[in-house]
């Protein structure tokens, strides 16, 4: 059996979205260096809707695949939708990810909710900090 | 398909081959049986042990067939410390990067009671004999100390090390499962005690490997049973894995000038080639180096992804990421020699053999470069440091 499923290998041989958007109304970065992968999404959003998003990874195949599905996952629906994006609808999207690999869905569903706060936080939009818990407590990091 | 990850297995030799199909059709009788098929077999048994102790400079009874490189590594550390605590000697001295073989076999040591004293490596991934005499005390079982690193390829300075401990009257072992058929091995000049092999190594086959035990260094059993190898490691011996290791190694051996001459060369060249991609550096020690082994860091992707890309373009190598490890750190031997954790992740190990060509070192040295790049291109990491938000580390 192969190690990661052909979709992965899909969206790490050719990621969807890769890059900056110059003029992002959220970013979000999480990872670190330390722990091998760093992921970064910009969003663009128009009327509450994510009208662009892209990505920047420094990471394995699976954070690559990861964050190419998630950005895929969330462009075109509305932020209420998009923190509803959970760490395993990413890995289903991707026909399933290794064990020792869930982390890297993890992240992108962290990336995410931390470019969604941005953009609450750049609006002056209030909501409930419980919804945007700090990534320290991820045991891919932090166990 | 270019393979260049010849420290991770090797492939089979044709004579080893040629030597296990012959040994699976002729002489596929239980060495311990007394009719003749089962005294060929024990024939071609003994044969092989012959051949293998002349190329390490030993004599035949000083060998025992083990199951690969890592049982021999447990019983030649298990021996020696059964031996040590005899005597109320309970310190071992070994290295920060010695193969998990070893360094988990201490670990279990510690545990019963003895006493673990890890040599640092320095940055070039080496020990000094002075260290290692520095390091011996009156109660010093064991120094065990790798002949060349599996993953930056640093050859240590066995002969030196070999002679203070003969000197200081302690034991000592190599494991030398990546020097075995690359380099020349003299147990009696390089005043070895216990030495490891395995042949996937050096192009024989997987699940085989030996332990050379000087005669007055008695072994201890780590699997119980019949009277096989001197009552040393019971269970029906593998005849043909043995006599195909032994094809490989004779094989190794009587052309090892040749091939390390021709193999270091597509070594330098490809050292000399990845060298130009900017924030990276060579792992190891340059000068004192397995002639197939080639590891480097690049700054700001990880080793994974690195993998994943050169697989699709046909090129199979390794990385010490903690993704390829399958843990969450680093291989401890870049950690040893003072990389960080973010560079760890992003290392490469390429180790050549006899078999690759210029052409593969071409296609290597265009490969590389290109991946590097395009993973940069996508690093936030990499991004931050170019803008100088994150300092560069290499």
């Amino acid at each position: 059996m192969a190690l990661y499923s052909e979709k992965v290998m899909d969206h790490f041989r050719n990621p969807r979205n890769v890059g900056v958007i110059e003029d992002a109304d959220g970013v979000g970065e999480v990872g670190n260096a330390v722990c091998g992968d760093i992921m970064k999404i910009y969003l663009k959003i128009e009327d509450g809707i994510v009208s662009d998003a892209k990505f920047e990874t420094f990471g394995c195949g699976s954070a690559i695949a990861s964050s190419s599905m998630a950005t895929e996952l969330i462009k075109g629906k509305p932020l209420s939708k998009v923190l509803q994006l959970t760490n395993k609808a990413v890995a289903e999207a991707l026909d399933g990810l290794p064990a020792h690999k869930l982390h890297c869905s993890v992240l992108a569903e962290e990336a995410i909710r931390a470019a969604v706060k941005d953009y609450y936080d750049r609006q002056r939009i209030a909501y409930d900090p419980k919804d945007f818990p700090d990534c320290g407590s991820c045991e891919g990091c932090h166990g | 398909m270019i393979y260049a990850d010849n420290a991770a297995t090797t492939k089979m030799s044709g004579a080893a081959a040629n030597a296990m199909t012959a040994c699976m059709q002729d002489t596929w009788g239980n060495p311990s049986s007394l009719y003749s098929l089962g005294q060929r077999a024990k024939e071609a048994l003994e044969d092989a042990r012959e051949r293998i102790a002349a190329c390490i400079g030993a004599s035949p009874k000083e060998i025992t067939f083990t199951s690969g490189g890592s049982e021999a590594d447990n019983q030649a550390i298990r021996s020696a410390a059964l031996l040590g605590a005899r005597k109320g000697k309970r310190h071992i001295i070994s290295t920060a990067f010695e193969h998990h073989a070893v360094l988990h076999t201490l670990k279990r040591l510690e545990g019963e009671g003895f006493e673990v004293e890890l040599l640092p490596v320095g940055a070039l991934g080496t020990v000094t004999a002075q260290q290692v005499s520095g390091a011996i005390r009156e109660d010093t079982a064991l120094v065990t100390i790798m002949y060349a690193n599996n993953e930056i390829g640093s050859v240590l300075p066995v002969s030196e090390i070999g002679a203070v401990c003969r000197e200081r009257g302690v034991i000592f072992h190599t494991d030398a499962v990546q020097a075995a058929g690359h380099l020349p091995i003299d147990v009696r000049a390089q005043n070895i005690d216990l030495l490891s092999l395995s042949a996937h190594k050096f192009h024989g086959p997987k699940g085989i490997g030996a332990l050379y035990a000087r005669q007055g260094v008695p072994l201890t059993n780590l699997i119980e049973g019949g009277a096989q190898e001197r009552g040393k490691r019971a269970g029906t011996e593998n005849v043909l894995a043995i006599a195909g290791m032994a094809a490989a190694l004779e094989e190794s051996c009587s052309h090892m000038a040749e091939n390390a001459a021709r193999v270091s060369a597509l070594r330098d060249k490809l050292i000399s080639g990845l060298s130009r991609i900017p924030r990276s550096a060579l792992n190891g020690d340059p000068v004192n180096r397995l002639p197939g082994n080639v590891n480097f860091c690049f700054e700001g992707i990880e080793g994974e992804s690195l993998l994943l890309l050169l697989d699709d373009r046909g090129i199979c190598a390794s990385s010490g990421s903690a993704c390829t490890s399958g843990s969450l750190d680093p291989s401890h031997v870049l950690l040893s020699i003072g990389r960080p954790h973010e560079v760890a992740h992003g290392s490469l190990r390429l180790s050549l053999c006899e078999e690759n060509t210029e052409a593969d070192i071409d296609a290597i040295l265009k490969a590389v470069p290109e991946i590097v790049t395009y993973l940069r291109n996508m690093s936030p990491l990499w991004k931050d440091k170019v803008s100088r938000k994150r300092a560069f580390v290499l």
